[in-house]
């Protein structure tokens, strides 16, 4: 298959890019890691006039944590980076579960956080690790920058909240409140599938207690799911097993998942409380241990 | 399907959006009038006859036609041709010299690591990004790493023992216990 017929633009800054979309007036689309948009446009899902390649743009391939303890991830750093980054590792346990989980090895060797949170598929694993963190995407126009919380970004199944004129240069996450604690937990039926159900968790932890919480769901609806009520049940109460089996039964409670080809609903429920309840007992047990 | 490629004066004008592209393909230059969706499977296959890359799916699933993009395995139907200029490719048959076998190509040989052989060369460029980075894999590790490229035939196991295989003969005081 080959996709349809398309001016192609590699620029060399994010100036010249946005200068581009500018002028494509809408017809235009920026290319990443092109995971999702090549297999779009080859099947005819996507056929813009124009390719706007940010490949080429290397002020955006980075991934650090700032000296707030932010951590700022560039639009051109790869799913595979994250998966190998020491930073993850050390600082945000999160993203690191998640990055090895999305896609396979291959794809993740071209596919870009920033790009999966552009695409905006209600299936998409970093879409629920961002909004657990409460992460933002910093867009850049012609006329600068703005904020856009990850939970006002995906504005639909794939429709995000920029502008024709903006691109996604960097997702932020803000820095903690306290130690940060958390899990990602994803069924999927094979490697490289989406998720049958995935549970983000990301907790700051101080003093014994949560000063915040945060757990987003995959594949359980028609949008990424936030479940702030069984958030809320831990910042309250801390981590105990009562607290730990509320939160798990207010998240699976929270969840809007359909029967289809990877599960029955009850299934994908299910799947969300064991997952919650999951993670939530690990960081209990290894802040016990560290006790 | 129809050829997206031909050769023209560079200075041709016409409406369809076509670029010059140079890639590296085994060490050699070689270089390409192209319309800009072709994609990177395409100029291998078709431009530059190397058809020992294969394209299995078409839709980003399979790996069977997994290249080195600088070094590192993508697939080759999911990226445009455009995208490979200025870069290098390695493909299966800049493994070896024509009439050798590299290491990995010898333990495919060597442990049946091949039954229709369609997914094979996928199979040997994530195996060798896997080598070079870490040339003493566990048996964990070579599943992870190769659990982009489907095969149908041969249930995988002998795949890993001929990455196995490759690994032992390209570093041969590995997986050895050290006796002090
Ligand atoms: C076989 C396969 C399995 C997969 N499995 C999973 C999975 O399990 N979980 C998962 O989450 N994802 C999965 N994906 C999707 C993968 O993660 C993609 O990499 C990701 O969705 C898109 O990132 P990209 O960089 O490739 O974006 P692209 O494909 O380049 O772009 C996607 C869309 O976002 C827009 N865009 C991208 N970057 C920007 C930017 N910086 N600014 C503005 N717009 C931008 C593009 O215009 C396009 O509309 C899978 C993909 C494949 C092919
Ligand atoms: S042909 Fe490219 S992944 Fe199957
Ligand atoms: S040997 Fe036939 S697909 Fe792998």
């Amino acid at each position: 298959m080959y996709p349809p017929r398309f001016e192609y633009e590699a620029p060399e800054t994010v100036a010249e890019a946005v200068g581009l979309l500018v002028e494509g007036h809408g017809s235009a689309k920026v290319l990443a890691g092109g995971q999702s948009l090549i297999p779009m446009m080859k099947t005819r899902f996507a056929s813009p006039e124009m390719l706007v390649d940010i490949n080429g743009i290397s002020d955006l391939e980075y991934h650090r944590r700032d000296a707030d303890g932010s951590i700022r991830v560039g639009a051109l750093c790869r799913h595979a980076t994250l998966e190998q980054s020491q930073v993850l590792a050390d600082h945000q346990p999160t993203m690191a579960a998640a990055s090895a989980l999305v896609a396979d090895p291959i794809v993740r060797n071209r596919g870009t956080l920033v790009g999966s949170l552009c695409h905006a598929d209600p299936q998409g694993d970093w879409a629920a690790v961002m909004a657990s963190l409460g992460a933002s995407v910093i867009a850049q126009g012609p006329t600068g920058e703005r904020v856009i919380p990850v939970q006002e970004f995906a504005v639909g199944p794939f429709q995000n909240a920029l502008a024709y004129d903006e691109i996604a240069v960097a997702a932020v996450v803000p820095p903690p409140k306290g130690k940060p604690e958390g899990g990602y937990l994803k069924m999927e039926r094979r490697v490289g599938d989406f998720a049958t159900a995935g549970v983000a968790v990301s907790l700051d932890r101080s003093a014994g207690g949560v000063a915040r919480a945060g757990i987003a769901l995959t594949g359980v609806g028609p949008r990424t799911i936030v479940a702030e009520e069984a958030a809320a049940i831990l910042v309250e109460r801390g981590l105990d097993p009562d607290s730990i089996a509320e939160a798990a039964r207010a998240a699976a409670g929270a969840a809007q998942p359909k029967t289809d080809h990877r599960g029955t609903a009850e299934y994908k429920r299910h799947l969300v409380e064991v997952f919650t309840s999951r993670i939530l007992k690990r960081i209990a047990g290894s802040s016990e241990e560290a006790a | 399907m129809g050829s997206l490629f031909e050769v023209v004066p560079a200075d041709t004008q016409d409406e369809v959006p076509r670029r010059r592209v140079t890639v590296t393909v085994n060490g050699t230059p070689m270089s390409a009038v192209i319309e800009t969706r072709l994609l990177l499977v395409h100029l291998l296959r078709q431009a530059f006859k190397l058809t020992g890359t294969h394209m299995g799916c078409d839709t980003t699933h399979c790996g069977a036609c997994t290249v080195l993009f600088d070094g590192k395995p993508v697939k080759s139907c999911t990226m445009l041709a455009v995208q490979a200029d200025g870069h290098e490719i390695t493909t299966v048959e800049g493994l070896a010299g024509p009439s050798e076998l590299h290491p990995i190509q010898e333990g495919f040989k060597e442990e049946h690591g091949l039954q229709c052989g369609f997914c094979t060369p996928g199979m040997m460029l994530s195996a060798k990004a896997l080598l070079d980075r870490n040339p003493d894999p566990d048996e964990d590790e070579i599943r992870w790493a190769l659990s982009g490229n489907l095969c149908r035939c041969t249930g995988y196991q002998n795949i890993v023992k001929s990455v196995q295989w490759a690994a032992r003969k390209m570093n041969p005081q590995q997986g050895q216990e050290v006796s002090e």
